[in-house]
């Protein structure tokens, strides 16, 4: 395996923990307007994430920061080609960020019932907006001889585009669901699990035509495992949820994005950044976009180190909060 | 405003706002770890409350340094795809490790911390803050590196098929003189702006005489850090001014409105030029000094702009190389002056709070609170000075800042953006202001704690 190959690989495996991790994030901020229907549920389900929403959300900049390094005109081309989108998922970013820590420091419910707006939508836009910029990475984007991004906001929004984000963006929702019926007790624990079940009945419709429509534009053996494989485990986890056993339905929902994203990879490969305008010439491929031998293997030495520490630590945190949280446990008059 | 002029002027506000908290986070994370320690060691309740106390603080900042730091770290690719594309081979590589090695490192103790007070053992839970602040710092030299990297290139070679820098050498990178120079200078000035809170703080409350027995504590931590900063400050400034005599002669002669060559070289106090900034008409100027600052001996010899000029039109080609020389010159003396100016509030507070003494007039108090600020716009004109004074370049020597903007985005775009990020900057700026004041103003009342071992600390 050549060093590039081997770089793809990592930013793959940076993207899928990302989605792994912030994808229930966002997920139990879009449910939050839904099952938080007092002041006490709301705070149940930020609670669920208190913890951890903010080491999950340093995966992306790792992910980006990664795709800065190993291959910095793939990381060029694209955060100034999905220049308005990447904006406003910044934006939105910013807004749930400073909301989980604002919301409970004013008196007033006016005050509150702001910041919970902002975390509704501030989860809302980036869980839509990544499948719409990771669908038209597979399918390609027209790119100049220097690899120049020459479409506008509009050219991202082409049918299969917004097909991606409907996707993720159902997707992160039912697998919030399951979080949240993973993590509480009691009465939201019930309506969350219910709730799960018709949104996941949506996600399947939506992802299985996506993954199939991805199939036959870029068949490979491989990327028909991993679809299906994807398609198995979002129905089994749906299944599982139904019978109640949310560990099961949570693990088979994380497996599902891991393949999912793993087949748009592979329909990727050996591109990073198809053009739509002179394909051959014009493509981001892993050879003309990569940084040096050097400056991979530097890279690789620092991954292989890392990268086991921060799971062992990241890890032994979700142990740590490993209790489910309830009503009760949150003090009677903090918000 | 040409794109290249909205992207420059959308780096510059959003890092200099970036950087308004940062400095805060360094500074008091140290603090934080030391009265826990403190806590530990004694099991005086009194450091549990400022722990906890400054601990709000930190965190209502902390939040903050995070969602802006995000756009920083996408803002090279949106506005400076040129740039990405001509450095990334090295630039990515500290940013990478920063994200590998540090952000998780920082972002998941300070998680375990603020939820794992009664989940975690008392000896564990210290370690966690203990943790964020190794993160912290991690954090800082990986971005100081990449920084440094633009200021001094160093440990690359050109690759003649694609005329971009190619990393040589990651050690030469991560030990650049600019960089080892940097961090020691940046984290005692954060240091500064932490201590400079704390006293801020405390004078509020024992202004009005409350919980005196913590605020008196504090104050002197407070007071002491500042003093500790200050030395820090000075000294890694004394260093970091010759390493960049050394490596950007250009800045330096900019920050001292030095036009021609001389040996000694006089320091300037005040100075007015030319509009056309080329030459000097009028100035104030203490003899030798800038000769002893910029090579440690009284009569050595300091380049000046002019010459400058000519020697960098012969190697690089035709051109302006000079930066603007009265935002440089002013930037440096604003940043020493007020940074001393904090200083001298340290030396007198702990003058006057000797032996314990606390009866004060009303207006050290007011000037103790009203003080805190001085710090941190230290900090924003030192970086204004030292990416100021880089330019025309945006890798020094290397490539230009004129190069390096996106092509492909317009000015329309980067409008659209820089308007988004003032209003949502500006808009946090006034609520962020405004719980760090009423938390402050609280004082480290006892909480209300849930009796239950298993129940959560409600941190946010």
């Amino acid at each position: 395996m050549q060093l590039n190959e081997i770089w793809f690989l990592i930013v793959g495996v940076l993207f899928i923990g990302y989605f792994i991790l912030d994808g229930f994030d966002f997920g139990v901020g879009i449910a939050l307007p839904f099952l938080g229907k007092d002041d006490t549920d709301r705070r149940v389900l930020i609670n669920a994430i208190g913890p951890v929403w903010d080491m999950n959300e340093t995966w992306v900049l790792v992910a980006g920061a990664s795709l800065f390094a190993a291959f910095p005109d793939w990381y060029a081309s694209l955060f100034a080609g999905f220049y308005l989108p990447l904006l406003l998922i910044l934006l939105a970013l910013i807004a749930r960020g400073v909301s989980f820590e604002y919301r409970g420091k004013g008196e007033t419910a006016r005050w509150r019932k702001t910041f919970d707006n902002m975390i509704f939508i501030g989860s809302v836009v980036p869980a839509l907006l990544w499948g719409v910029a990771f669908a038209n990475i597979v399918q390609g984007v027209p790119l100049d001889a220097k690899h120049n991004y020459t479409g506008d906001l509009f050219t991202l929004l082409n049918p299969y585009g917004l097909l991606g984000g409907l996707v993720t963006l159902s997707l992160f929702f039912t697998y919030g669901l399951v979080f949240i019926s993973l993590k509480t007790d009691g009465d939201i624990r019930g309506r969350a699990r219910a709730l799960a079940t018709k949104v996941g009945v949506v996600t399947v419709v939506l992802a299985a035509t996506f993954l199939l429509w991805t199939l036959f534009a870029h068949f490979t053996v491989f990327g028909l495992v991993l679809t299906l494989l994807a398609a198995v485990a979002l129905v089994a986890a749906l299944w599982f949820n139904l019978k109640g056993r949310e560990g099961i339905s949570f693990s088979l929902l994380v497996f599902t994005i891991a393949t999912a994203v793993g087949a748009l990879f592979t329909a990727l490969f050996p591109k990073v950044l198809p053009s739509t305008v002179d394909p051959a010439n014009n493509s981001l491929t892993i050879a003309n976009a990569s940084s040096s031998e050097y400056t991979l293997t530097v890279m690789t030495w620092v991954v292989v180190i890392a990268l086991p520490l921060v799971l062992t630590y990241q890890g032994w945190t979700y142990w740590v909060f490993k209790k489910r949280v309830t009503r009760d446990s949150i003090p009677a008059g903090s918000h | 405003m040409s794109a290249l002029d909205l992207a420059r002027w959308q780096f510059g506000l959003t890092t200099v706002f970036h950087f308004l908290f940062v400095p805060l986070t360094i500074g008091m994370v140290i603090l934080v770890a030391l009265m826990q320690t403190a806590w530990y060691r004694t099991n005086n309740e009194k450091y549990l409350k400022l722990t906890k106390f400054f601990g709000k603080i930190f965190l209502i900042n902390f939040a903050m340094g995070v969602v802006t730091g995000i756009v920083q770290e996408f803002q090279f690719g949106m506005n400076w795809s040129e740039y990405s594309r001509f450095v990334g081979d090295i630039f990515g590589a500290p940013l990478a490790m920063e994200g590998l090695i540090a952000f998780f490192f920082e972002s998941t103790f300070i998680g375990l911390w603020i939820f794992g007070w009664k989940r975690l053992s008392k000896r564990i839970h210290l370690a966690t803050i203990w943790m964020t602040v190794v993160g912290v710092l991690l954090s800082a030299y990986f971005i100081l590196a990449a920084n440094a990297f633009m200021q001094h290139p160093v440990g690359y070679s050109i690759d003649h098929a694609s005329g971009r820098p190619k990393l040589t050498d990651i050690g030469a990178v991560l030990t650049n003189v600019i960089a080892l120079n940097q961090f020691p200078h940046t984290v005692t000035a954060s240091i500064m702006f932490a201590g400079a809170v704390m006293v801020s703080i405390s004078a509020y409350h024992l202004k009005r005489s409350q919980f005196v027995t913590e605020m008196r504590s504090s104050l002197r931590m407070g007071l002491w850090t500042l003093l500790v900063g200050l030395f820090g400050t000075l000294l890694s400034g004394d260093s970091l001014g010759i390493a960049m005599v050394n490596t950007q002669p250009m800045k330096m002669a900019a920050a001292e409105a030095l036009y021609n060559t001389s040996a000694p070289a006089s320091f300037s106090l005040f100075s007015w030029g030319t509009p056309d900034g080329s030459s000097e008409i009028f100035s104030i100027r203490i003899p030798n000094l800038l000769s002893f600052l910029s090579t440690h001996t009284w009569t050595g010899k300091v380049e000046g702009l002019n010459d400058l000029q000519a020697q960098y039109v012969a190697h690089y080609g035709p051109g302006n190389y000079m930066p603007i020389i009265w935002l440089t010159y002013w930037a440096f003396r604003w940043m020493i002056g007020l940074g001393a100016l904090s200083g001298l509030v340290a030396v007198v507070g702990l003058w006057l709070t000797r032996k314990g003494k606390l009866n004060l007039p009303k207006w050290t108090w007011t000037t103790a609170i009203w003080a805190a600020p001085l710090p941190v716009l230290a900090i924003s004109v030192g970086w204004l000075f030292t990416e100021m004074g880089r330019q025309p370049w945006i890798v020094f020597g290397l490539f230009k800042t004129s190069d390096a903007v996106s092509p492909n985005v317009s000015a329309f775009d980067v409008w659209v953006s820089l308007i988004s990020f003032v209003a949502i900057y500006g808009a946090l700026a006034v609520v962020e202001f405004k719980l760090l004041k009423k938390t402050a103003k609280l004082g480290p009342v006892a909480e209300e704690e849930p009796i239950e071992d298993d129940k959560l600390a409600v941190a946010y």
